[in-house]
């Protein structure tokens, strides 16, 4: 049924569609709308069999989830920014443990600077943990991939991660087709574990592995992973019979059949940069989208075969590895390794800097002429950097940074003016 | 149940006999029937005080629950010795993710099985003193003040063991550790700090709060049969000496518990929704001075120099012990 509302409430209703038997809450912004909406569902009875706990932190919401996963139950959280490296050693935990979880994470930057706006730094933070991390581009998909993650996760026994960009989707008002009980119900069937805590037939989980198993575990968390890349597909085929729409898989691939470059992001920005390359279509330019849908397992060969004709890749991302540069870059680059087209690495969108469409076509047309360094960052203001590397230059007490530059920039109003 | 109490004291050991009592109050181990939760083959030290308190308590709580129990333990040394890989010690559903969460995996069981309607499925966490007072303490907390239908155990030996004896939030003051080292102008832990995890449970008011130790056994399977009869939040916080982290001998650790005991340096009570309802009472009160000598990690108060002002100090701790619990029999202290 067609329903305009929040992207929050999308997923909340998704994911009580999928019948969790234990949430747990524990609020950060961006994703609190989605907890605020299951925790509603729980206590007005309209999701019934299902415990709802508010936790007393992140670290405890996926602990819970983990014993409640490991007793059986169909198990989901949510999180965001902070909380998710509040809870790092659990996400590690519940993969390495193999317990189907599944957690939306509300991208959102990291601080220092304290920053409450979305980029992918946190769930990128975690992405050689052992999750599955898929990544929405809207509301309608991300509401999709919730119902899929939970199929995905227990057919693997391993942990999904929906990514859906914090505040430009969770907090957006679009219209969703929202499934019915009886469709989801066709397409997942109830939680059978691969391992369960039961008194009548017991097991040991989370033993002590030494040197002579660990490699050969830790192998078998990346089999499952390549398992993945057959079955994120498969599940999206089945979907699409059900529900009727073109949901999740690997890549989503936009005019890119005879493009000579190929843009690669991931999440919301690839709506701006679908309309932008629109328009440079429209001037007669050779440009193609591609977005990644699951970034672990990382879609090597799709990838590969997606840009083979292309000459160069332009990669914009919405997180950044201090010393080195671009993130999704350097996976793209292993994707593409040993042809002559570059990989152009561009940061974009952190801390929630917009993302226009005027900036992503200047870029764009640097980049056909190969004008772009290897390592770029999108309306980086360098004046602003300047003064700070001159202050720092100039005394040794140099003040906190970011206090320094908001101080050079001025109030808001005086930049209105 | 109540406990019956029999004052039956064999010559020498102040054991209490198993025999006196009626059938159904006979100690649980007594039993052939017992489940044999932690299963022997374990790799413990000799004269663990860990690896017995655990062993009775489990048997207790899967005897109270006629097997539907599921365990979540912390990391320490309970899960070191008892799941070395591809071996478990575990004859019951038992599962370990980290050392600061036992209490929020448990309080994820017990969600599950309240999900699936399982009410007869019961959930047990333990830890150590350092996965429950210092790392766990949050989940704990935050387990006790939801009231979550968990009995969560801490086996206290007073410092990280399993790491190589370093201070923990619930080591003593004077205790030599690995971090609290028996030098400069006052050796060992210092005084002033650690926290009183019980009394700290009974602030959340959960339903049921004890202490026990593993020199009276009876008393410990007493107290985890009557929490498996209570739901929602309850603690028990066992004293458990450790031969290697003590530098006592093996064949002490039972003496070591009761002298902790008696000497009022371990109070042994319960309580119930903040109110202690019962204390173990001390016939005579024995100087603390004799439980400390059996143990190296408080040689450096004795020798040809003894440190009399710290060794007051340290009986000052357990006379206040005694007149804040009322645990001697007689009024007068010993």
């Amino acid at each position: 049924m067609l329903e305009q509302c929040e992207g929050s409430h999308a997923v909340a209703q998704a994911v009580a569609l999928s019948r969790p038997e234990v949430i747990c809450a524990y609020p950060i912004s961006p994703q609190t709308h989605i907890v605020e909406g299951l925790g509603e569902l729980v206590k007005s009875g309209a999701l019934q069999n299902c415990e709802f706990i508010n936790v007393e932190s992140e670290f405890a919401a996926l602990s819970v989830a983990i014993g409640s996963s490991a007793a059986g139950a169909r198990s989901y959280t949510a999180t965001a920014s902070q909380g998710l490296l509040f809870m790092a050693e659990a996400v590690y935990n519940a993969s390495g443990l193999g317990l189907p979880i599944v957690m939306t994470v509300a991208n959102r930057a990291i601080g220092a600077p304290i920053n409450i706006w979305n980029d992918h730094t946190d769930s990128m933070s975690m992405r050689d943990a052992g999750w599955l991390q898929l990544f929405a581009e809207t509301n309608q998909e991300a509401l999709d991939l919730h119902i899929q993650a939970f199929r995905i996760a227990e057919e693997l026994s391993l942990p999904v991660m929906v990514c859906m960009d914090g505040f430009i989707l969770t907090h957006a008002y679009e219209r969703v087709d929202m499934p019915n009980q009886a469709q989801v119900d066709q397409f997942l069937p109830p939680y059978e574990p691969r391992q369960v805590l039961d008194p009548n037939d017991p097991v040991t989980i989370g033993a002590m592995v030494g040197p002579e198993a660990f490699t050969e575990v830790r192998y078998l968390a990346h089999a499952k992973q390549m398992q993945a890349l057959d079955l994120i597909p498969q599940v999206a085929t089945e979907f699409k019979a059900i529900f009727g729409r073109d949901s999740g898989g690997l890549i989503k691939t936009y005019q890119t059949e005879d493009a000579d470059t190929i843009v690669i992001a991931l999440g919301s920005v690839l709506g701006t940069i679908k309309d932008t390359v629109d328009d440079l279509r429209a001037q007669g330019h050779k440009v193609g989208v591609l977005g990644i849908t699951s970034y672990r397992p990382f879609p090597i060969s799709a990838i590969r075969d997606a840009t083979v004709r292309a000459e160069r890749i332009v990669v914009i991302e919405k997180c950044f590895a201090v010393g080195v540069g671009g993130i999704v870059s350097r996976d793209v680059r292993s994707a593409v390794r040993n042809r002559p087209q570059p990989v152009y690495t561009v940061v974009a969108g952190l801390g929630g800097r917009p993302i226009t469409k005027d900036s992503v076509n200047t870029l764009l047309l640097q980049a056909m002429s190969d004008k772009l360094d290897l390592l770029n960052f999108m309306d980086l203001d360098w004046s602003v950097v300047n003064r700070v590397l001159d202050r720092e230059k100039a005394s040794r007490r140099s003040g906190p940074v970011a206090e320094g530059v908001l101080r050079d920039l001025g109030t808001v109003h005086t930049r209105l003016s | 149940m109540e406990q019956t109490q029999v004052k039956f004291y064999q010559t020498g050991t102040f054991t209490i006999g198993n025999r006196l009592l009626s059938a159904e109050q006979r100690s649980v181990q007594a039993n052939v029937q017992r489940s044999n939760s932690l299963n022997s083959g374990h790799r413990a030290c000799q004269g663990c005080g860990e690896a017995l308190g655990a062993r009775y308590a489990i048997d207790a709580a899967m005897a109270a629950t006629k097997g539907q129990l599921i365990a979540a333990n912390a990391t320490g040394c309970l899960e070191v010795f008892s799941t070395p890989y591809p071996e478990t010690s575990w004859q019951m559903p038992w599962i370990h993710s980290l050392f600061g969460n036992a209490a929020a995996v448990a309080t994820g069981i017990a969600a599950a099985m309240k999900a699936k309607g399982r009410s007869d499925v019961r959930v047990v966490a333990q830890g150590g003193d350092g996965g429950t007072t210092d790392i766990g303490f949050g989940c704990l907390s935050g387990m006790f003040e939801r009231n979550d239908d968990v009995l969560y155990i801490c086996y206290d030996n007073e410092a990280y063991m399993n790491t190589g004896v370093q201070r923990s939030s619930a080591t003593p003051p004077a205790a030599r550790t690995a971090t609290t080292m028996a030098v400069g102008e006052h050796p060992g832990n210092d005084f002033g700090q650690g926290k009183n995890v019980p009394l700290i449970a009974m602030a959340h008011e959960i339903p049921y709060v004890a202490t026990a130790t593993v020199a009276d056994l009876h008393d410990l399977e007493y107290k985890v049969t009557k929490a498996m009869s209570i739901h929602g939040a309850r603690y028990i916080h066992i004293f458990v000496p450790c031969p290697l982290g003590w530098g006592a001998a093996s064949h002490d650790t039972i003496k070591l518990a009761r002298l902790a005991v008696e000497s009022g340096v371990f109070p042994v009570f319960e309580a119930e929704r903040g109110e202690v309802t019962g204390v173990a009472k001390i016939r005579r009160q024995v100087p603390v001075e004799d439980y400390l000598r059996l143990q190296k990690r408080f040689a450096h108060l004795f020798g040809s120099h003894p440190d009399v002002a710290t060794l007051a100090r340290l009986q000052a701790r357990a006379d206040r012990n005694i007149r804040r619990f009322g645990l001697l029999e007689s009024k007068e202290l010993g």
